[in-house]
């Protein structure tokens, strides 16, 4: 194999542009890899980087604007035999920092090849984040009030692993390329170039320049040891092949019968902490210990360790459709917070439902049945108020029975956990 | 029987491996991470992959490097989140290339609330892409369907090679339920097809089809690019070779319309009203039409899986009967647009709400008693 160029489709850069040597630089690179075209893939984005993909006989991802790294990641986790080439161009480092930064922590078999020709040369010569401050750009004077970034630092605090800066027109360029592309793990070469077609027009930069400038800004050629570690994709391969166990979903079978099976409406008003969505779960599992059908709406704030916890939950032998409460048969009032969320439906409640009422909880005007619990005086503590409440609806066979209660305890808890959720249970249920 | 107990989410991530979906990538957002949360939990056991994307547009990149590679891929989120998604989804679906997207929609606009459900999404996922090329959009309106409709999408998605959405929502992807999935009579899988011939050509296609797929990394070469393309994946500024392959992206689409009308009916013999609706609202909507049938008053619903492709001869034939139709949306107003669209003449009323909660299914019943 000599080269892997398109010959039908040749470079079209503008003269003297260094991306067409960096495309023969590659090219070469690639040959002396000796890896197989159909293993190879460039992925490319926007600009004039972005047409290196043509250039190529190898596999072949042109996208978006700085994403082609998502791509090229995607690819490589798919396919970790891909030997996985990015170019991209100050334009795309700018606008992809986000995944360039990934990409360094991460680590992951990828080689990325940034053409930094200080400009968007594609647009009209604007100025990008490797443009200097004093440079005269297509952006009038908006590159003046900023810095150009040092995409190497900036790389190497991020992470990489590997990291080479060298002009365009490097001698060694191709075997820089080699090396970064042999290296196992995210390797970045920062190439400086000219844009013919609109930088140098105006602004002085030749090669003895660029070699200047990578002779003032810090070194970068190959391996950051400060950064080794394993590859991504291997050490992801090893963690993932630890996990072994695929969960089932949960499942609980019919226990019970009951001889006049009708639906009911429970609502559980309590506050953060008080396991209220746990015991939905548990009046839900119950439901379905005996056939019944069963949902669970929760609301509870996004800072999930204060303010409200609100469970709505229906049993019916019948499919469930709109699964909001209109009017509960059973609440559950637990705390002034939760019952401030649900005031509304208090006036509306007719002596058909029952209230369970903590003592030390306020609820407004009802026509419902009141029940009022004192699990203080119980030495029940505030996280088990829910749970206990279950108790006391199974002891009465409200919404739930006993039969109902106790496999549903099993089916939701382990051995232990369960033996304690007795423990609190029966306090109610005996009590 | 025995019945499991689970979200919406969790039924779209089961549905998803039994669709042999083996990639996942997307970023936390409520009320869509538990789909996240679900597969992280059941593709590595399966040997799958799930990756947590440094944001949304790239989790939507690994998805597309992922399914060029040729594997079956998934990503959820949620309106923002769809935002984000935009340009890639115009990649993915301009380049015709196979994935589905859960958006669990929330209330918008903007960040909105990240608790409170609406279908807010449903003109967005239509016409989120650039160059407004059609796309397949499934709505459930319970875990079950979560569960059947998300091995539909990815069976779609293979077959005509273009991203397909669960149009899902906050109120069914974070609701538990009770489902049957043993119940569920899934389709058969539907797989991708692959090139056979001799000289690949990566969007050569006949005019209403997808073109045969062949992955990036495999023995024949393969290109693919965001960029207006030709069949053979390079740039091309040929007027009739662009449109040819506009149309393309169309037809393949809209001429499968009829097969793609997924739907749920309830006739009532006798009723001159018919209630439209999609996703959980449906639900409240059968709930007020049973209510109404107890006080003798008869109702026909209908609930659409598919929104898009419109189902158009799906909706002209189901409304023929019926004297007035009323459309009942969990936002102020989206898909009626369609429904007047392709039932020009009919007697149609509207409601919408947005506040955040579910309409009631009094809500409904008023609305119909209300003509």
């Amino acid at each position: 194999m000599s080269s892997l160029l398109n010959t039908s489709r040749p470079p079209v850069f503008c003269p003297g542009c260094t991306h067409e040597r960096i495309t023969k630089e590659l090219d070469k690179a690639l040959v002396k890899m000796g890896i197989p075209a159909e293993k190879t893939v460039i992925v490319t984005d926007i600009g004039c980087s972005g047409l290196f993909d043509t250039f190529f006989n190898v596999h072949a991802l042109h996208g978006l604007h700085g994403r082609a790294l998502t791509y090229a990641s995607g690819l490589k986790l798919a396919d970790p035999e891909l030997n996985v080439i990015v170019t991209m161009g100050d334009g795309g480092l700018g606008i992809g920092g986000a995944h360039v930064l990934s990409s360094c922590r991460k680590n992951m078999d990828i080689t990325l090849i940034i053409l930094n020709n200080f400009n968007f040369g594609m647009t009209g010569g604007q100025y990008s984040a490797t443009t200097p401050s004093d440079a005269v750009v297509g952006s009038e004077f908006l590159n003046n009030a900023e810095v150009p970034i040092d995409i190497c630092e900036v790389a190497k605090s991020a992470g990489a692993t590997w990291i080479g800066r060298y002009s365009g027109h490097d001698a060694a360029l191709s075997d820089h390329f080699v090396t970064a592309m042999q290296h196992k793990g995210f390797s970045m070469v920062e190439t400086l170039g000219m844009c013919t077609g609109r930088y140098t027009k105006r602004n002085k930069l030749n090669l003895a320049a660029i070699d200047a400038m990578i002779e003032e800004m810090p070194s970068m050629d190959g391996v950051v040891e400060k950064n080794q570690r394993p590859e991504y994709g291997e050490r992801y391969r090893a963690i993932a092949a630890e996990k072994t166990v695929y969960p089932e979903a949960v499942t609980v079978e019919q226990k019970v019968t009951l001889d006049n099976p009708k639906r009911e409406d429970i609502v559980i008003l309590g506050s953060a902490g008080m396991r209220i969505v746990t015991a939905g779960d548990i009046v839900c599992f119950a439901g379905m210990v005996a056939g019944l059908n069963a949902s669970m709406k929760n609301d509870y704030n996004i800072t999930v360790l204060r303010g409200q916890s609100v469970s709505e939950l229906i049993l019916t032998p019948e499919e469930i459709g709109y699964a909001g409460l209109e009017i509960p048969s059973i609440v559950l009032a637990l705390s002034d917070e939760g019952v401030q969320r649900r005031k509304k439906i208090f006036p509306k409640l007719t002596p058909e439902t029952l209230v369970v009422k903590e003592a030390s909880v306020t609820i407004p005007e009802t026509a419902a049945e009141v029940v009022t619990v004192d699990y203080k005086a119980m030495k029940i503590k505030r996280h088990d108020w829910a749970l206990a409440s279950l108790g006391f609806l199974a002891k009465r066979g409200r919404g739930i029975t006993e039969e109902m209660l106790i496999p549903a305890l099993k089916a939701r808890f382990n051995e232990k956990v369960f033996g304690m959720a007795m423990e609190t249970v029966e306090k109610t249920l005996k009590g | 029987m025995a019945l499991s107990f689970m979200e919406g989410n969790e039924a779209v991530a089961r549905g998803a491996m039994a669709a042999g979906c083996s990639f996942f990538a997307g970023y936390p957002i409520t009320p869509a991470t538990t789909v996240f949360a679900n597969m992280l939990k059941l593709l590595p056991p399966k040997g799958g992959i799930c990756v947590q994307g440094e944001d949304e547009i790239a989790s939507m990149g690994y998805c597309i490097g992922a399914s060029m590679a040729g594997k079956k891929v998934l990503t959820a989120t949620s309106g923002p989140g769809i935002s984000l998604y935009s340009e890639q989804l115009s990649f993915a679906i301009g380049s015709e290339i196979p994935m589905v997207i859960v958006d669990v929609q929330r209330l918008g606009p903007s960040t909105g609330s990240a608790t409170r459900g609406a279908d807010s999404d449903i003109q967005f996922l239509r016409w989120g892409n650039t160059g407004g090329v059609p796309v397949i959009v499934l709505v459930p309106k319970n875990a079950r369907d979560c569960y059947e409709l998300t091995v539909k999408a990815f069976n779609y998605a293979e077959e005509f090679r273009c991203p397909v959405f669960i149009a899902s929502n906050k109120e069914i992807g974070m609701t538990r339920e009770s489902v049957d999935l043993d119940a569920i009579a899934l389709p058969p899988l539907v797989e991708r097809k692959p090139f056979t011939g001799e000289n690949y050509v990566p969007f050569e296609a006949d005019d209403d089809k997808a073109p045969d797929f062949l992955p990036i990394g495999g023995k024949t070469l393969v290109r693919q690019t965001s960029s207006t393309h030709g069949p053979d994946g390079y740039i091309t500024i040929d007027p009739e070779v662009i449109s040819a392959s506009q149309e393309r992206l169309q037809n393949k689409i809209l001429a499968a319309e009829e097969r793609l009308s997924l739907f749920e009916e309830n006739h009532r013999q006798g009723a001159d009203t018919l209630v439209i609706s999609y996703g959980v609202t449906s639900r409240a909507v059968d709930d007020a039409c049973a209510s109404l049938e107890k006080k003798g008053t008869l109702v026909s619903s209908l609930s659409l899986k598919t929104i898009w492709p419109v189902p158009e001869k799906l909706l002209k034939e189901k409304a023929k009967a019926y004297k007035r139709i009323v459309v009942i949306e969990m936002n102020l107003g989206q898909y009626v647009n369609e429904i007047k669209r392709v039932l020009a003449g009919k007697n149609i009323d509207f409601y919408g709400q947005m506040d955040g909660t579910l309409i009631a299914p009094g809500k409904i019943m008023e609305v119909i008693d209300n003509e």
